[in-house]
């Protein structure tokens, strides 16, 4: 058969339309950008809505100060100590509790049945309201334990809140851990925890604390089970030992907003200025450490 | 390359003899009636094979016929899978090695393992030779053993310079003999290697075979491959494994390599040897 034919034949059976397809192409490419556009342009607004009534009162008493009755005087020490004590306090009950969680389910147990009917459930968990969590601890931890309006009651049941998200994102950070390194490990000899904690965690420890860091910004900003749990309107000191009564700055701001005069809702939008900057704070310091960590378990 | 590893202690497995004194101790590792399943497949069918001391064994065949399989067993590796049975006796030693007083971490640390893909631990290249031997409780000094380890892994002098460097920094190759310089720390006396230069390029596959002949003087070697030059350069023995008609593991037949090369017994050997299948 000789070349003609060959290209002939292939000429009638291919239509390139490369026009039609470039637009084709042109247009899915504008709907993404102005999807994107949308969503940074209603976030502009959004900070610009808390911005321009919020600066004129950023101030160093809105930190230092207590709260007040006199929107000049009145400050929000109490509740940024409240929220690094809860934050602190629930990020140690979910680290300990979810990293264990999730090393047994992930390392240890049998992937049978039970174990799928955990997994399942304890992502259904995450999906639960919030306002549910602050009502089991309005009843297990404050009543039947007796802790009071505490901050060991608010931080016990902030860490249960975010307990599925760290055990959910601990468990994806172990499992991608690629099994060629465990193999490497038992291969030498090595017993289930030897390779788990010196090859298994160390690698997956980037995912973890990722995990780690989006749970404690979601317990920062959380208010609703604090209402029931915690639920102090006024507390005029910062908290000093985990069975003080204590506030929070979501709980500040949702009081704030809550009172007649107009000054007190610029002092709200100020207050969530200084609740942002501390997430993003946060937020660097995760991100730095991750950067360090994921540097040197590269495989 | 003239460095000796100490000798080699008694049978750590048990201290009691299974064979009476006198009697002859049989092949090193000796594997009798082993069947592999996972779950309902019965990946590998009835294997009986003797490997001998200071000797390299090469096990060919088609994909999917159940050499790793077997080699897997050989370290208990098919442990980790958690579907995974065998049964069988395979000894080692003349000890049954799934016996249940027997322990898989210390039938590792004895038996080592090299895989397909080159596996460092991404920590440095002294850390990846001395975490093995450390875990085990080694007591003499790390250093020595690194370098030793390197040097018979043919590896020390392109890393003497860079031990504190990663071990994801070196090339295919160099990793891969960063790994059996890794198997060689904890004290093995047997080294299963699992298609050790499928991933590699022809001139660190030739480094490869070269270092596995300088071993084969200290250690018993078992090596998988796909690639039957290579099963015909390096090893003195060869099993070769195919599929039954119920699509089973089985071994065909084992022999001196040069046999099987040039007038095995079987018409299925020759006809994979020969490339007329597989």
């Amino acid at each position: 058969m000789s070349a003609q034919a060959v290209s002939g034949r292939a000429a009638a059976t291919y239509e390139p339309r490369r026009d039609a397809r470039r637009i084709r192409g042109a247009i899915w490419r504008g709907l993404f950008f102005g999807a994107t556009a949308l969503a940074v342009v209603l976030l502009g607004m959004l900070l610009w809505s808390i911005l321009k009534p919020g600066i004129p009162w950023l101030s160093w008493h809105l930190i230092t100060n207590m709260p007040s009755r006199i929107p000049e005087k009145a400050g929000m020490n109490s509740a940024i100590w409240g929220s690094l004590w809860l934050v602190s306090g629930s990020g140690l009950i979910a680290f300990i509790l979810g990293l264990g969680t999730a090393i047994y389910l992930e390392e240890y147990a049998d992937d049978n049945r039970w174990t799928r009917f955990i997994h399942t459930n304890i992502s259904n968990l995450a999906g639960v309201p919030s306002i549910v969590y602050g009502l089991l601890g309005l009843v297990v931890f404050v009543d039947w334990m007796h802790m009071g309006r505490s901050i060991l009651a608010g931080a016990l049941t902030m860490g249960l809140l975010i307990l599925p998200i760290v055990v959910i994102s601990s468990r994806e950070a172990i499992r991608a851990v690629p099994l060629s390194l465990r193999q490497a490990s038992y291969a030498l000899g090595a017993t289930k925890w030897q390779t788990v904690s010196a090859h298994v965690l160390p690698a997956a420890f980037p995912g973890i604390l990722t995990g780690m860091i989006l749970s404690m910004s979601r317990a920062i900003g959380e208010t609703a089970p604090l209402i029931v749990v915690g639920g102090a309107s006024q507390v005029l000191y910062r908290p000093d030992s985990p069975f003080s009564s204590f506030m929070v700055m979501p709980l500040q701001i949702f009081n704030w907003t809550g009172r007649p005069q107009e000054e007190f809702e610029q002092l709200a939008a100020a207050a969530i200025i200084v609740l942002m900057v501390i997430l993003l704070i946060m937020n660097s310091v995760a991100i730095y450490l991750r950067q360090h960590f994921s540097k040197k378990s590269r495989w | 390359m003239a460095i000796q590893t100490p000798p080699l202690q008694a049978p750590v497995v048990s201290t009691e003899p299974s064979v009476a004194p006198g009697e002859p101790e049989a092949a090193l590792i000796a594997l009798k009636g082993v069947n592999v399943h996972y779950g309902t497949f019965h990946a590998v069918s009835d294997v009986t094979l003797d490997v001998g001391s200071n000797s390299i064994t090469a096990f060919i065949g088609p994909s999917g016929c159940g050499k790793s399989t077997v080699l897997r067993s050989i370290n208990r590796m098919n442990d980790l899978v958690p579907s995974a049975r065998v049964e069988g006796q395979i000894l080692y030693h003349n000890q049954d090695l799934n016996a249940r007083s027997v322990d898989p971490v210390e039938v590792r640390r004895r038996i080592g393992m090299v895989f397909q893909r080159p596996n460092p631990f991404p920590k440095s290249i002294h850390e990846n030779v001395a975490w093995g031997a450390k875990i085990n409780g080694y007591k003499g000094n790390m250093d020595e053993l690194v370098e030793r380890c390197l040097r018979q892994a043919a590896l020390w002098d392109e890393v003497k310079d860079k031990l504190k460097e990663s071990g994801l920094s070196l090339s295919g190759g160099q990793q891969q003999r960063l790994c059996i310089a890794r198997a060689l720390a904890t004290g093995p006396d047997v080294i299963l290697l699992d298609e050790p230069a499928s991933a590699l390029d022809p001139i660190s596959t030739l480094k490869i075979e070269e270092l596995l002949r300088e071993l084969k003087t200290t250690y018993t070697i078992i090596i998988v491959t796909h690639n039957m030059q290579q099963a015909a350069r390096v090893s003195d023995e060869t099993a070769f494994f195919s599929l039954n008609d119920q699509r089973q593991g089985v071994l065909v037949e084992k022999g001196r390599t040069d046999k099987i090369f040039t007038n095995p017994d079987d018409p299925r050997t020759e006809g994979y040897i020969t490339g007329r299948f597989g």
